[in-house]
């Protein structure tokens, strides 16, 4: 196990530095001119010379990675073109919001989810499975924009039960997050039930399942008390993948509802060229996304030994 | 006693021929595949110029639905007068050219790059894993903007992007199948027979394999569709307003002001393919995943 933690540990530092090639390729070289896409096209000639010394476009390619690299390590990414404030402090705000529109919905999905999964695993093969079956693959066939303009409409604009859209940091701040929590709900319900009721059946054709129900348990017993905590394994993978992608929010919800969110933040600085938020951000949110990749598969050989074996 | 009888040989029927035969005789599997084969009928028709042109005005702006008008103003106009119903057709030709070109890129990358890497081993799939878990590092979306920058906007680009990023999972699983059936015995005779590496990959491996292959296909058209919305939505999609994405984007803006047709043919012509699509991935899945087979 420790060796295997270490290997693995050690695995996602030539892992970053693909990710940090690959965004340096990107953004320095193949991409648009940054200065050129920040200053707009009537920019003088001093100007553009000036932010490029500024950012350090004027080196060789090679010491502007190794820049990049000195970035990367002391996390100081130089400041916004836009606004003039650091990076971490525009990513720990951005990070806030975005958490706080992905995270509510995801617990309670989680739980909501699986519950759901189980009971109809529990009916399988009846009516109510094909039936729920048949309605979760309709809700799936719906474009995400579809339905936040149509929740936006119907219970923000019609009914009035919700804000239309708006945004304010703090407690205050959170009525503003139930619409969009309400939709992140409603779209995920979809895949998430069907997902669970597939792992939930695979198990159900196990020699311990047979056993269980041979020694009298009820299907109910069986199912909470075996299946369930079998399938956990499968679900905590599938699960545990979603959860860096929290941290990017909802790019989509927070452009359409203007929350300040991490996503919102990504999107202005591409159409605005604002080139050392947009490199640091991406850099950021690899590495928090390896991390959590580390975390799963830490905790996955921690929870099946046989990991560590093979 | 009785004379034993010499039965009839048995015909012999492949694993996933069963499973097809299975599939087709689901009543939702036939209706899907009718409606999938429309939506390629109109995106043919498309391509070779025979639909009708949706930048022409057929009537006033915003008309309402309609049976008086003819068949342009059938589902209403849109702000410019332009027929609903024939932009719905063009996009549907968008729709498809995406949904068919992502897999076309994707699956023949992914396959290969997995088949290589889990049939050599060694340096060659290290190499591999080390690209795959670099692209999946970054964030999709991040991946599909920058690439669209760099090739322009429009739907050469996001489809490559799109192409690009999608080979990754799977060439995870082509990679995992092949490792665990190059050591099968199978395998070893056909080498002891003289069989070359491509002979093993690709005659004997690869057909075992092939239903992921198919499944990821069948899910990559289905994600294509949906992803050009939210792209077009972000503003790197398609730009010449010939998609079901514009369509949708603009529709935010006009349901406030009670114009809901728009938005309602769009829905419910995505509605169908996506449901029909997402109908056939499933029973793709029941009929060729092994693991399913005997249920």
């Amino acid at each position: 196990m420790l060796a295997y933690a270490v290997r693995r540990v050690l695995y996602t530092i030539p892992v970053l530095l693909g990710v940090a090639l690959l965004v340096f390729l990107l953004f320095n070289t193949v991409g648009e001119d940054p200065v050129r896409v920040a200053l707009g096209r009537h920019a003088t000639a001093q100007s553009i010379a000036e932010l490029r010394a500024q950012w350090g476009l004027d080196k060789p390619v090679p010491l502007q990675f190794l820049d990049f690299l000195g970035q990367i390590v002391t996390f100081d990414y130089g400041v916004s073109f836009n606004s003039g404030e650091k990076l971490s402090k525009l990513f720990t705000q951005g990070a806030a919001v975005s958490l706080w529109l992905t995270v509510p919905p995801f617990v309670v999905g989680f739980v909501v989810n699986i519950a759901f999964g189980l009971l109809v695993a529990y009916y399988r093969g009846s009516f109510f499975d094909r039936f729920s079956t048949a309605i979760l693959i309709m809700t799936m066939s719906i474009s995400y924009l579809v339905y936040i303009i149509g929740f936006q409409y119907f219970l923000g604009y019609r009914l009035e039960l919700f804000p239309v859209s708006g945004y304010e940091p703090g407690f205050e701040g959170l009525k503003y997050l139930l619409l969009p929590w309400l939709i992140i709900l409603t779209v995920t319900a979809g895949e998430d039930v069907r997902m669970y009721r597939t792992m939930f059946l695979d198990e159900t054709q196990a020699d311990y399942v047979r056993t269980a129900r041979a020694k009298g348990l009820s299907e109910p017993a069986v199912l909470v008390r075996h299946v369930l905590k079998n399938a956990m394994i499968p679900i905590v993978t599938y699960t545990m993948v979603a959860i860096p992608f929290l941290l990017m929010g909802a790019f989509l919800m927070e452009r359409y509802f203007s929350l300040p969110g991490v996503g919102d933040l990504m999107i202005s600085s591409i159409n605005s060229g604002d080139f050392p938020v947009l490199k640091g951000l991406t850099m950021v949110l690899a590495i928090a996304y390896s991390a959590m990749v580390l975390l799963t598969d830490l905790i996955y050989a921690w929870v099946d030994p046989r990991v560590s074996l093979r | 006693m009785t004379e034993p009888t010499i039965s009839q040989p048995i015909e012999h029927v492949s694993p996933l021929r069963r499973g097809l035969r299975q599939l087709m005789r689901r009543r939702i599997v036939q209706f899907s595949l009718v409606v999938l084969a429309l939506y390629v009928l109109v995106a043919l028709l498309g391509i070779v110029g025979l639909l009708p042109d949706y930048q022409e005005r057929v009537g006033t702006g915003y008309q309402p639905p309609s049976f008086d008008g003819g068949i342009a103003v059938i589902l209403g106009t849109d702000v410019f007068g332009r027929s609903v119903l024939y932009k719905i057709l063009a996009g549907t030709r968008t729709a498809m050219l995406i949904g068919a070109m992502v897999p076309l890129i994707a699956v023949p990358i992914g396959v290969s790059l997995g088949a290589i890497a889990g049939f050599y081993g060694g340096k060659i799939d290290a190499f591999i894993v080390w690209l795959f878990s670099v692209i999946s590092s970054l964030p999709y979306i991040l991946i599909v903007l920058a690439i669209s920058f760099v090739l322009g906007k429009g739907m050469v680009a996001i489809c490559v992007a799109m192409g690009l990023v999608g080979w990754v999972g799977l060439c995870r699983l082509v990679r995992a199948e092949l490792i665990k059936h190059r050591e099968r015995e199978y395998v070893l005779a056909a080498r002891l027979l003289g069989a070359s590496d491509a002979v093993l990959i690709f005659k004997h491996i690869l057909p075992n394999v092939l239903h992921v292959a198919i499944i990821t296909a069948s899910l990559q058209v289905l994600g294509a569709i949906k992803s050009e919305v939210i792209l077009t939505y972000l503003g790197v999609g398609i730009q010449d307003g010939s998609s079901w994405g514009t369509m949708i984007s603009d529709a935010s803006g006009e349901l406030v002001q009670s114009i809901w047709w728009p938005l309602a043919g769009v829905v419910t012509a995505m509605f169908f393919v996506i449901y029909a699509l997402n109908v056939l991935g499933d029973a793709l899945r029941d009929a060729l995943d092994p693991k399913l087979l005997d249920r």
